[in-house]
């Protein structure tokens, strides 16, 4: 149970501190719009964070990109990919290859196995602001 | 293309806690306008159009030259700052940064914690009471997929590969990209120096002995070759 209360903890802190060092072309920052349809937070109780959050649409410079976070009592078990960059065959390349391990990383900190991951030098921001968006709803 | 950097702290948040990651934040935004290639005016930019001197730059500018320096020295030239023909050290500035972030963190009284810049990790203390960092390692032919993991206390983790970015790492002595690994992750005390190493064990396209900082390598065909000193969490 410990180790449960503070994989929680860590994991909040990891997710929410996360921030990117990004490239400043001449692009404006991505700008986060809301979606247009977006479903309605599974809530199953108040406080006890547990429930399916679906985070913002964030309009990166490579295309929409849309999470929703799962939460069981205020733990993150699972992240579900509702959009990614895909107009073209590298966007949907580094989409496939990033998303999984963004996903992995997310939910590293809680395994009991694994604390984090080396050799991933993905490019997630829009996958980390829906997150973040996400979690806010969820209050975590 | 942008590199996601987080903070993993396991002790309570202090007050002075939370003001060291903010500190440790606000250095992240300023290490990225100082030596960002991507920004047309920061200082890395702008020297390397020569444009300014190097006195005319941050003082970190010069630390950082030096470093690499250093770094050119100690690995025969595999690495170089200069390795695709212009100046950028981003391969030692990340792991240079992520250890000062965490610096920060130790200065306030955090005592374990992971700093995360990119998939190269600064762990301090332990992932829990009596139990050690394990870090996973990727896979770089199977995305999504761990290729084996390390673990211990008080250790940097650094993994340059091919995965993710395709062959990018050019080896400074030919000019064209290392292709004979797909991936070294180096495990020592240091972030930038385990970083520097795994850089240049790719560019050289295999892992030589480096004291202190010993290296797991997968080849094209997945095999691995590890220095006996790797701290393997693998149990097979």
């Amino acid at each position: 149970m410990r180790r449960a209360v503070l994989a929680t903890v860590s994991t909040v802190a990891g997710v929410v501190l996360l921030l990117a060092l990004k490239p400043h072309r001449a692009t404006p920052p991505p700008v986060a719009v809301p979606p247009p349809g977006r479903t309605p937070p599974a809530h199953s109780g108040g406080g006890s964070r547990t429930g399916t959050f679906t985070g913002q649409v964030i309009d990166t410079r490579y295309g929409p990109v849309q999470v929703a976070a799962t939460l069981r009592q205020g733990r993150l078990t699972a992240v579900k990919v509702l959009q990614t960059p895909s107009d073209n065959g590298r966007d949907q390349e580094i989409a496939d290859y990033a998303v999984p391990r963004l996903t992995q990383e997310a939910l590293g900190a809680q395994s009991a196995r694994i604390d984090a991951v080396s050799g991933a030098s993905y490019t997630s921001e829009g996958y980390i602001r829906s997150l973040q968006s996400a979690l806010d709803q969820a209050g975590a | 293309m942008g590199t996601v950097f987080s903070f993993d702290l396991r002790d309570p948040a202090t007050p002075a806690v939370t003001r060291a990651l903010a500190a440790a934040v606000r250095l992240l935004h300023q290490v990225d306008a100082v030596f960002s290639t991507y920004r047309p005016d920061s200082a890395v930019s702008r020297l390397g159009r020569g444009e300014i001197t190097v006195d005319r730059c941050p003082p970190e500018v010069g630390e950082v030259l030096r470093l690499c320096a250093l770094a050119e020295q100690r690995t025969g030239g595999f690495f170089s700052a200069t390795a695709a023909g212009r100046l950028d050290p981003s391969g030692l500035v990340k792991g240079w940064a992520v250890e000062r972030a965490a610096d920060l963190l130790l200065a306030a009284g955090a005592r374990n914690l992971c700093v995360n810049g990119g998939g190269d990790l600064r762990l301090c203390g332990e992932a829990a009471p009596g139990e050690p960092w394990r870090i996973g390692l990727a896979d770089p032919r199977h995305p999504g997929r761990l290729t084996g993991t390390v673990q211990g206390r008080d250790m940097a983790v650094a993994t340059s590969g091919t995965a993710e970015r395709g062959a990018h790492i050019t080896d400074p002595h030919t000019g064209r990209p290392a292709t004979a690994l797909l991936a070294v992750t180096v495990v020592g005390p240091s972030l930038t120096w385990a970083d520097v190493h795994a850089t240049a064990h790719m560019a050289r396209g295999r892992a030589v002995p480096v004291p202190g900082y010993p290296a797991l390598a997968v080849h094209p065909d997945g095999t691995r070759t590890a220095d006996a000193r790797f701290p393997s969490g693998d149990t097979s």
